[in-house]
């Protein structure tokens, strides 16, 4: 197997209470330095409540955000200047929001073709048959080429969003909660389509979504983020059977399951990121939390096979 | 708050100081030069040249607007040559003037503009908002200087229940009740376009505000259908209205200028006009430098009454 | 296009300002060649002559120079004038903003202090002192004008293109590797056309004002041409002894200024999305009721809804949202009301006190009883008084469903004193207890916060404690935690079960989430295309779903701890609820579906599992 993606302490620091000059008000540490490795073929789910940084970290490895700091590698290749056509060929986007990330004033032809011309210089008859193989490839009749964003349902404008990062044709496809702005009978359409995409086109996935349950179906490899950290790593048929953080444990136990008792009611909160504890950040909701957790903030480290967590009292299976 | 005044009053400064050299850089761009305009065309050069001196016009421009910016920070704004009185002493007579009739007439607009514009919503598509509506676009299209010399033409010369012009009755009168009687149409006839445009606007941001997911909670608390509108919807409501308030404070400030024209109101904007005319230029920008400023001020009281309303703003 | 002139015309006024306009705008085109007296020419013998006098059809003026024709010309020009300044501060205004917009950060800091400082003059000001540099003159008044209109352009267009800069299709296009120049020009300024077009005809009669203005002062335009501004000056010292002068170029000036603001008010409307489908109607206090027939009571229930019918009246089109929904609630019991987005769930609940909005909003049949009485169309008052204390509701997003501006407390103390006359400072305790209730800490001092200052956690407890205020029987909850995270909707769950337990509560739990309602739930409904599919006990339906579309929901959803698997996705769509097919709303996308599935109407059959199916997976 080889890599196809590589990150190296990747972060950034939001400023937050600009001013015209000198230094900004406060800082909000986003991301923390987060390093992973994805394997071509490879399906990475991440997992995290909202504000967690998920969605800064997807986009900092398209080149949508620069990264404060830390580096990125893709296929062997080092990419570390911000810039989205650069990164366009090798990595693609699927957005959260299918409708609003479709131009409303423009056919979904229009929208399909600036991939192709500006990425791959493509023209003519060329042109016409990549966009016919790729609306072929997401089960989308033809004819809907001429027509406008609003004239289509969530599902279908899922489906154009993924047609076009296809355009590109990329290694690697980073998923941004794709299926959680859609209706539940179509999620599964969409999942299993990507399903199907990732095996025809030999892609690379990263999937970032809150819900556990969808995550734990598509992916090889699972990475739990709290509070802009990567807190747990490991095999998906582990992660959440057998954590070995407390907060994913958390996250696993608060999960609704038919069957299972009400429960996992911990109370407490996510710290305040403009004014973060030191030491663990779970610590205030932690049931293992020691002074130790309060004093140093926990590596991510092995704690058995391939299961990783930065924690200083990892759970037992 | 207390902070937060502090804060805003600090971040006028800038404004101000950039105020002055706008000022200052369009008024040393008038072409010609003043000397020529205050001695006459046929003064000889060296009267010309010993009066720039005199004015400090042979300085470098830079040390001319420090010069004209110390001066007005003491208090002096220089000599109109056209009234031959200093500017700062022209300015306050005629701006307590204009301040009184600005002043009822943006409070008229903003009482009568927010309270129409709140029964319009509240009754929308019924009679109150059909016939508010139409008052509202007759309002904010005739030009407040027609409107004015119509009021004059029914009011005072018709019906002759209001004095045509001025400000006091040249014999007599100067107490409060004259006052009243002269201010009652300009202040209408200027507040008119304005009532117009909060009107609308409050109207539109009650619309907004009234589709609102809280609105609905109000609502299902049981809270009185009055108490929802005057109460939930227009207090939500006002944090758009009040920013639209203080732009109008502007516009009424600028209206003020035909109005005083039409009804001979003793007021700034006359002056200024007149000042143009004959090219006084040192009234003219110490005219402008200090109703902007005032206007400035205003709309410190503006923003601070925001921060109290919306506590969302960071105090 | 075609569309937007009907829906222009479809609202009168503009219609009416348009027609007024076009006449106008015609007489000044047709001016140089309409038989007219010279505009200049001078005739002191026949001054002041009235209107409808001899050859001079609206008389003259204090030059005898005949008063229709200086109206036209000044018309012309006065139109010009007004066009040429809104055009020019629009698109001047629209570039400073679009690239102050698009690019952020220092661009759009140091541009917008500019803006801001030419904002802090009043703005006749800058025009006076414009023209004071320039000298008096149309074209000058028409720059100056102009010039001080762009700040506020600028701002607003800035405002809208900041929203545009932040979607993800500009994202989208910049991966698409397109460049900045060609996002602004191809992705940008499209988006950004309707609002200049709105911003200009909006302004376009206030540039009028603003001109005629600045020549009635003498400033614009300079004898012997005059504008309709400079008319009015002009006749401004025979205002008494010929009044005829005043007001013939004064009523062209509002009939213009009137005529553009319809206009543009109209092309505002249908230009703006939201209004065009009628979304910024006002909701009134209570859903409109329009119920030709009272269905009789099906049975027991504390709270009963029989034959509930809501459709939303849009244009010509009717959403039938809830079509013959029937329900009921037992004291004490938890019934989950389940299906997907659109199904009918949130109007169904809302429909129950009449908050539904209205318009577009209708409930067209059926009835709601609460201890056997109808709610369904009655007083105001009395569904006033029922809300909040009888029937209670929790919503989804607490951030929005609770008010911004008033502390939380306040909010509380409101929801108890409008059922109940109490003192403020009993109240207060109250409202203190009642955040104790739902587990806020420290709720003494929390009573003082406002809804922003807590997290989404915190919030929805207050809209809890807030729904908990009056100790009502029924608790409809719609979706509370579906805005929250899991590990704080665990929390929100246990909150509301313990709470149900201890005081009894019966709840109408509305939720997309099986697990949710098979933890919390004794009963629960199914809804698809605004009606009720299945019913039954939760336990019994999760295992053995009778209805087609129950099963395959519940197979096509992963659940936790499956592992990785295909997923047994169900092809098609829901329906759209105005084009529901007869008979069964599922048929199209049912592989058990035969002919007699697409015909008539299917009952909803059963004792305590009911479903609404030909061919049932199980008998129910
Ligand atoms: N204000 C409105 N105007 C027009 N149609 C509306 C309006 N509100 C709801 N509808 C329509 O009524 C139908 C039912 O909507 P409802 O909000 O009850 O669905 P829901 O089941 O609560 O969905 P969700 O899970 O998204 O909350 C939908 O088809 C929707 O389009
Ligand atoms: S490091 Fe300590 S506080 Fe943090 S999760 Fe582990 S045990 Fe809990
Ligand atoms: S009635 Fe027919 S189409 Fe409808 S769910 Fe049952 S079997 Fe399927
Ligand atoms: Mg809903």
């Amino acid at each position: 197997m080889t890599l196809a993606l590589k990150t190296t302490d990747l972060a950034k620091t939001f400023d937050i209470g600009k001013r015209l000059i000198g230094p900004p008000r406060a800082q909000v540490h986003a991301v923390h330095p987060v390093s992973l490795d994805v394997q071509t073929g490879e399906t990475l789910g991440i997992v995290g409540e909202s504000g967690c940084g998920k969605s800064t970290l997807a986009r900092m490895l398209v080149g949508l955000e620069p990264p404060t700091s830390g580096s990125i590698e893709i296929e062997g290749r080092a990419l570390d200047r911000a810039d989205p056509a650069a990164f366009g060929r090798l990595i693609q986007y699927v957005f959260q929001d299918p409708v609003s990330s479709l131009n409303p004033r423009k056919t979904i032809r229009q929208i399909m073709e600036v991939p192709l011309r500006l990425l791959h210089g493509m023209r003519g008859q060329a042109l016409d048959d990549r966009i016919a193989e790729l609306f072929e490839a997401v089960n989308l009749r033809p004819e809907f080429l001429t027509r406008y964003p609003h004239e289509f349902s969530g599902g279908q404008a899922q489906r154009i969003g993924i047609a076009r990062a296809l355009a590109a044709s990329p290694r690697i496809l980073i998923l941004d909660e794709p299926v959680s702005a859609l209706d539940v009978s179509v999620q599964a359409q969409v999942l299993n389509l990507l399903a199907d995409l990732k095996a025809e086109f030999n892609l690379t996935y990263l999937f970032i979504s809150h819900d556990l349950a969808v995550v734990e179906a598509v992916s090889d490899r699972i990475a739990v983020l709290y509070f802009g950290s990567v807190v747990e790593t490991g095999p998906a048929e582990k992660v959440f059977a057998a954590p070995r953080h407390p907060y994913t444990r958390l996250l696993a136990e608060s999960a609704p399951v038919v069957g299972r008792p009400l429960g996992g009611a911990q109370s407490g909160e996510l710290p305040d990121p403009l004014n973060p504890p030191p030491g663990c950040a779970f610590a205030g909701r932690c049931p293992r939390a020691s002074d130790l957790c309060r004093r140093e903030v926990p590596a991510l480290r092995k704690i058995e096979g391939d299961q990783f967590a930065a924690c200083h009292h990892p759970l037992e299976p | 708050m207390g902070g937060y005044i502090l804060k805003r009053l600090l971040s006028a400064i800038p404004v101000l100081l950039g105020i002055t050299v706008i000022v200052f850089l369009i008024m040393a761009m008038i072409p010609g030069d003043p000397a020529t305009a205050i001695l006459g065309s046929y003064a000889t050069p060296e009267n010309v040249a010993r009066l720039n001196r005199f004015l400090g016009l042979d300085e470098p421009l830079w040390r001319q607007y420090f010069i004209w910016l110390g001066n007005m920070l003491q208090g002096d704004f220089g000599r109109s040559f056209a009234l031959n009185r200093p500017v700062l002493d022209e300015i306050l007579d005629r701006f307590s003037a204009t301040l009184i009739l600005a002043g009822t007439a943006f409070v008229l607009c903003a009482l009568l503009g927010v309270i129409a514009g709140t029964i319009s919503a509240a009754r929308q598509y019924g009679f109150a908002d059909k016939a508010i509506t139409f008052v509202v676009i007759l309002g904010i299209s005739v030009p407040s200087f027609f409107l004015g010399m119509m009021m004059i033409l029914i009011f005072a010369v018709q019906l002759r229940w209001f004095p045509v012009s001025g400000m006091y009755s040249i014999w007599g009168g100067g107490d409060l009740p004259d006052l009243i009687r002269h201010l009652t149409m300009p202040a209408i006839a200027l507040s008119v376009v304005a009532t117009g445009v909060v009107a609308r606007l409050s109207r539109g941001a009650m619309l907004e505000v009234l589709r609102q997911d809280f609105i609905r909670t109000a609502r299902a608390k049981g809270v009185h259908e009055r108490r929802v509108i005057w109460g939930h919807a227009l207090r939500a409501a006002m944090v758009s209205i009040i920013p639209v308030l203080g732009i109008q404070a502007g516009f009424v400030l600028s209206g003020a200028v035909y109005i005083e024209m039409v009804f001979q109101w003793p007021g700034v904007g006359r002056m200024l006009v007149d000042a143009i005319l004959k090219r006084d230029i040192l009234l003219v920008q110490g005219g402008v430098v200090f109703i902007a400023a005032c206007y400035v001020g205003f709309n410190i009281v503006v923003d601070v009454a925001q921060a109290w309303l919306d506590p969302r703003i960071k105090t | 296009m075609s569309l937007f002139l009907k829906l222009l015309f479809r609202n009168r006024l503009a219609g009416f300002g348009a027609v007024v306009l076009g006449v106008i705008v015609l007489l000044a085109l047709l001016t140089p060649i309409l038989p007219l007296h010279p505009p200049n020419e001078t005739n002191t013998a026949n001054r002041y002559l009235r209107p409808l006098s001899d050859g001079h059809l609206l008389g003259t003026d204090h030059l005898g120079r005949d008063l229709l024709s200086r109206l036209l010309w000044g018309t012309r020009l006065s139109l010009a004038v007004g066009f040429a300044a809104a055009l020019i501060a629009g698109l001047a205004g629209a570039a400073i903003g679009v690239i102050a917009g698009y690019f952020g950060g220092r661009t759009d800091n140091v541009t917008m202090r500019g803006i801001d400082m030419l904002m802090a003059f009043p703005y006749i000001l800058l025009a006076l002192a414009i023209v004071a540099v320039l000298g008096p003159g149309l074209l000058n008044a028409l720059i100056a004008v102009a010039v001080v209109n762009i700040p506020f352009f600028a701002r607003n267009i800035r405002g809208v293109t900041v929203g545009i800069a932040h979607r993800e299709f500009i994202d989208a296009a910049r991966l698409a590797g397109m460049g900045h120049t060609r996002i602004l020009l191809t992705e940008v300024v499209p988006n950004i056309v309707p609002v200049v077009v709105i911003a200009m005809s909006t302004t376009i009669g206030w540039m009028i004002l603003e001109t005629a203005g600045l020549s009635f002062l003498g400033l614009g335009s300079q004898p012997p041409q005059a504008d309709l501004g400079s008319m009015l000056g002009e006749a401004r010292s025979a205002l008494i002894t010929a009044p005829h002068t005043s007001i013939v170029p004064g009523v062209m000036i509002l009939l213009i200024v009137m005529s553009v603001n319809l206009l543009g008010d109209g092309i505002r409307d249908a230009l703006d999305p939201r209004l065009r489908s009628g979304a910024l109607a006002r909701p009134m206090a209570a859903t409109r009721v329009e119920r030709r027939e009272v269905p009789a009571a099906q049975g027991e229930g504390f709270l009963r809804i029989d034959a509930l019918e809501t459709q939303f009246q849009v244009g010509r089109r009717i959403y039938k949202a809830v079509n013959k929904v029937s329900l009921d609630l037992q004291p004490g019991e938890c019934l989950g009301l389940i299906g997907e987005s659109g199904s009918g769930k949130s109007v169904t609940a809302l429909s129950v006190m009449g908050l539904v909005a209205s318009p577009p909003g209708v409930i067209t049949g059926g009835a709601v009883r609460l201890e056997g009485k109808d709610l369904i169309g009655a007083p105001y008052e009395l569904l006033r008084s029922l809300r909040g204390r009888k029937v209670a509701y929790i919503f989804q997003d607490p951030l929005s469903t609770l008010h911004p501006l008033y502390r939380i407390g306040d909010q509380l103390i409101e929801a108890i004193r409008v059922h109940e006359p109490v003192s403020h400072g009993e109240a207060h305790k109250r409202a203190v207890k009642l955040l104790e209730d739902v587990r806020i800490p420290n709720a003494a001092a929390r009573v003082r916060a406002y809804p922003h200052e807590l997290s989404g956690g915190m919030r929805q407890r207050v809209g809890i404690a807030m729904a908990l205020a009056n100790d009502p029987d029924i608790i409809i909850a719609d979706e509370p935690t579906t805005a929250l995270d899991v590990t704080v909707q665990a929390q929100i769950l246990a909150l509301l079960d313990e709470l149900r337990q201890r005081r009894g509560l019966a709840i109408l739990f509305i939720t997309h989430d099986f697990g949710v309602v098979g933890q919390l739930c004794d009963r629960v409904a199914v809804m698809y295309g605004g009606r009720i599919v299945e019913t039954g006990p939760t336990q019994d339906v999760l295992e053995g779903p009778a209805h087609p579309y129950t099963k395959r929901l519940i197979a096509c959803v992963p659940e936790l701890g499956g592992g990785r698997r295909i997923l047994a996705a169900i092809p098609g769509l829901p329906p759209a609820v105005d084009q529901l097919p007869e008979g069964c709303a599922f048929a199209p996308r049912c592989d058990k579906a035969q002919d007699a599935c697409r015909r008539g109407e299917i009952e909803l059959k059963g004792e305590t599992r009911k479903v609404r199916c030909l061919y049932p997976e199980v008998a129910p």
